[in-house]
């Protein structure tokens, strides 16, 4: 028998980009006001972010139907193809693989956290989507991967492409008990 | 002169189309899960920084102004061909209807009129997409996360012309209440007088 297909899950519901986005840029914007410099704006992002992948990927798991990616090139499929398309809409593309295999970049054509965005010239080491880093360490944190998150280029920054650069640190290891897998 | 290099500097600054980009409805949809996720860090954010309920509707209805102000001129050039309103009933009807699809995908439940107050009028919605995922502890059981909504709402109000406090509360579901400025009642009896 086939196995269930990817969509096993039940169908996430889906909602208006335009509220997400508008809603994102609202608390970007707040964030500016309460922090003094870019870099704590950064952080808290960051933060923000990972609290969201810490609580997303079980919505992931339930929903997506994958088992335990083997290695981190399958864990690279999974993000770009499912995780992104499930949450964001969009498939980014899979780059610039490190000879190890422990190292990859994320290309986004069409980020919607930067639909309408500009940075204003006073904000320049603002990295407006930051959250995603966060988003993409706490949920692999949560299948025991250390992972580093960050921003290589930005279409914000008049770049041609936004690059998410993926690197895997190590396993966590948790502590199992006895006999569990 | 100043105004004069600041929009060169804005129309040199680059390839950035962003003017150029079609109002028409964006294609890709996100998960409401992924909203939901967003939304939640931001009211355990703003939590973070009040000391009462209150404090907290209001730090809400902040941001939800935030995106009303700015979602606003966007519909207006997709669904009104650029035509704002000037009537009270028929800004509460583009809210109600034009607004609550783009935004929530369906009309919101029903708009009244309050019976003994001109000035008040209510949005009911029986399940407000806002709240989907949320639930409110007992010991604060008067907080409304739709205070976000209400942010929206006054916004888009007071920016066309009809200033107004927009506040949400539990009624039927979700009410939002939306008291005009007496000015604008006026001003709306003076136009069906003409």
């Amino acid at each position: 028998m086939a196995r269930q297909g990817s969509r096993g899950g039940s169908e996430s519901k889906k909602m208006s980009s335009e509220l997400f986005t508008l809603t994102y840029g609202a608390l970007v914007t707040q964030l500016c006001k309460d922090y003094e410099n870019d870099e704590d704006v950064n952080k808290q992002l960051d933060k923000m972010g990972y609290n969201i992948g810490v609580r997303l990927v079980e919505d992931f798991l339930a929903r997506s139907n994958v088992g335990r990616c083997h290695d981190f090139r399958e864990t690279a499929d999974v993000i770009a193809k499912v995780a992104f398309k499930m949450y964001l809409g969009i498939t980014p593309s899979i780059t610039n693989w490190s000879p190890s295999g422990d190292e990859f970049s994320l290309i986004l054509e069409n980020n919607p956290l930067v639909d309408f965005v500009e940075l204003p010239d006073n904000h320049s080491s603002l990295i407006y989507s930051n959250l995603l880093c966060g988003v993409l360490r706490g949920a692999l944190e949560m299948v025991q991967m250390a992972v580093d998150v960050r921003f290589l280029l930005d279409t914000l920054k008049g770049d041609g492409v936004t690059e998410i650069r993926m690197k895997f640190i190590r396993r966590i290891e948790d502590n199992l008990p006895v006999g569990e897998e | 002169m100043c105004i004069n290099s600041t929009m060169d500097a804005r129309f040199t600054r680059g390839k950035s189309a962003i003017l150029e980009r079609s109002l028409t409805r964006p294609k890709t949809d996100v998960s409401l899960s992924a909203f939901s996720l967003l939304f939640s860090e931001i009211v355990q954010y703003c939590q973070n920084r009040v000391y009462s309920v209150s404090e907290l509707q209001n730090k809400l209805s902040e941001l939800g102004q935030q995106v009303g102000a700015r979602i606003l001129d966007v519909l207006v050039m997709r669904e009104k061909n650029g035509k704002r309103e000037t009537k009270v009933i028929n800004i509460l009807l583009f809210i109600k209807v034009t607004v609550w699809k783009a935004l929530f995908g369906k009309e919101a439940d029903k708009l009244e009129q309050a019976n003994d107050d001109d000035k008040t009028y209510y949005i009911i919605e029986k399940e407000p997409l806002i709240n989907t995922y949320i639930s409110v502890p007992k010991e604060n059981s008067t907080l409304n996360c739709a205070s976000f909504t209400a942010g929206i709402v006054e916004a888009m109000l007071t920016c066309s012309g009809f200033p107004a406090k927009v506040t949400a509360h539990w009624h039927k579901g979700t009410t939002l209440m939306i008291k005009f400025d007496e000015s604008v009642i006026a001003r709306d009896k003076a136009l069906d007088g003409r």
